[in-house]
């Protein structure tokens, strides 16, 4: 399909696609691209400049410093499949990544467009906030860290603002973590109905529902037996939309039982 | 700092089945349509254009990835695999290709080039594949004919052979 005319640059440092990003009206960031460009195929965006980040190499690393797992927003899910450092501090990441779209998606997208597009039927947003993950963003003014839970604002929205781009996502390492996830879609790979990541840590319980609202849901029951975690669910008031793939009741049903699962996961897992 | 300006159009390099291309591409321009339109390399075929079917699939620096959803700009400098480039010479087939055809593998065959690609990564990375990892190997391609058994087994047939 043919794109709307689009002007393109390939920064060669982070600063330079900061000063790109904030010297020009209508520029975005443009990442794995698995989501961007076929919104633009369809006219859903239309970015007057793309700005590549994909020779930014220092986007892509994944270390482990302290008691904190960096995610570079660049690295791809195979990346975060592949990774010993992801494997050895907080595997779920890893897990979660290999059940996104395809082999050829998974090459290609990464962790930073898919938090940043904030799809509400992705699978990140929700297990970020469930392990209490944080952002750091730089734009010209400076750097800020934000916590998972402040990050997102609403479908297709995010706290990074014109100019600013986000450069790594930090997760608690944790190798024996109790993390579950369990999500419900059309077919193996296709929509999602429902999805719901949960983390047990000591007496804190951790569950963050997605597709039901245009942020990922936290609830925070006292405890995680199934009736403490089904009544967080009632208690929540979702107010999930209706389309063609399932109504409102239906998805509403669908979060208390991903919610359940995702809990039971992490309990085996604690055990 | 010299700031790349950012401008409509590049000229760009790429090698696709070892031969170097130099054009200048408009940056709107998808990289599927610039293989088969302006190298008039037509094996890469156009299903859904949006980036679900798999037809269009190619290998960018050994990688399979999806052709109608990356720029042809974003290709610059980089090493670019087609359907074309997996025979070893004009009118023999690879392992692979052999396979495909020796298990009827494919009907209509629109697939086919998209197939043939994710396998032959597959095939790079894990030259003998048990069922499961190839059914998750082409997870990204649709067949509408075949009901994927006779490619599963084509492909995992041509383990250790490519």
């Amino acid at each position: 399909m043919l794109l709307r005319e689009v002007e393109y640059a390939r920064p060669s440092s982070v600063e330079e696609a900061i000063q790109l990003l904030s010297a020009h009206d209508g520029a975005r960031a443009l990442a794995g691209g698995q989501t961007l460009v076929n919104v633009m195929k369809a006219r859903a965006a239309s970015p007057d400049v793309l700005v590549d980040l994909n020779r930014l190499d220092e986007l892509r690393a994944i270390t482990v410093r302290g008691d904190t797992l960096q995610l570079g927003a660049m690295a791809t899910y195979t990346q975060l499949m592949a990774s010993s450092e992801v494997d050895v501090s907080r595997p779920i990441l890893a897990e979660v990544a290999a059940q996104i779209a395809d082999v050829q998606v998974r090459n290609r997208g990464t962790i930073g467009g898919n938090v940043c597009s904030n799809d509400p039927t992705n699978h990140l947003p929700p297990l970020l906030v469930a392990l209490g993950a944080s952002m750091t963003i730089r734009g010209e003014s400076g750097e800020r860290t934000v916590s998972a839970d402040a990050f997102f604002l609403g479908v297709y929205m995010t706290v990074v603002g014109e100019g600013e781009l986000l450069l790594s996502v930090s997760v608690p390492a944790a190798a024996n973590a109790a993390d579950g996830f369990s999500s419900i879609t059309v077919g193996r790979d296709g929509t999602c109905l429902a999805n719901a990541a949960a983390s047990l840590s000591g007496a804190s319980v951790r569950i963050a529902l997605g597709c039901v609202d245009a942020v990922p849901v936290l609830l925070t029951p006292t405890s995680s037996d199934e009736s403490s975690v089904r009544q967080a669910v009632e208690d929540a008031a979702l107010d999930p939309p209706s389309d063609v793939h399932a109504s409102a009741d239906y998805r509403r049903h669908l979060a208390g039982v991903c919610a359940v699962r995702a809990v039971e996961q992490a309990r085996e897992r604690g055990a | 700092m010299n700031v790349q300006e950012p401008a409509t159009s590049r000229t760009i390099s790429v090698e696709i089945n070892g031969d170097v291309y130099e054009r200048e591409v408009d940056a709107r321009r998808l990289l599927v349509h610039f293989i088969r339109d302006e190298l008039e390399l037509t094996g890469t075929h156009i299903g859904c254009d949006t980036g679900n079917c798999g037809a269009c699939t190619v290998h960018l620096d050994g990688q399979a990835i999806k052709s109608c959803m990356l720029l042809a700009v974003q290709a610059d400098g980089a090493k670019v695999r087609t359907v074309e480039g997996l025979a070893p010479a004009d009118g023999e087939l690879s392992p692979l290709q052999q396979s495909f055809s020796a298990h009827h593998a494919l009907q209509c065959g629109y697939c086919t080039p998209g197939m043939l690609m994710s396998a032959s990564a597959l095939l790079e990375q894990n030259p003998r594949p048990t069922e499961e990892e190839v059914r998750t190997a082409i997870q990204g391609n649709i067949c509408r004919c075949t009901g994927y058994v006779n490619i599963v087994e084509a492909i995992v047939s041509a383990g250790g052979k490519a």
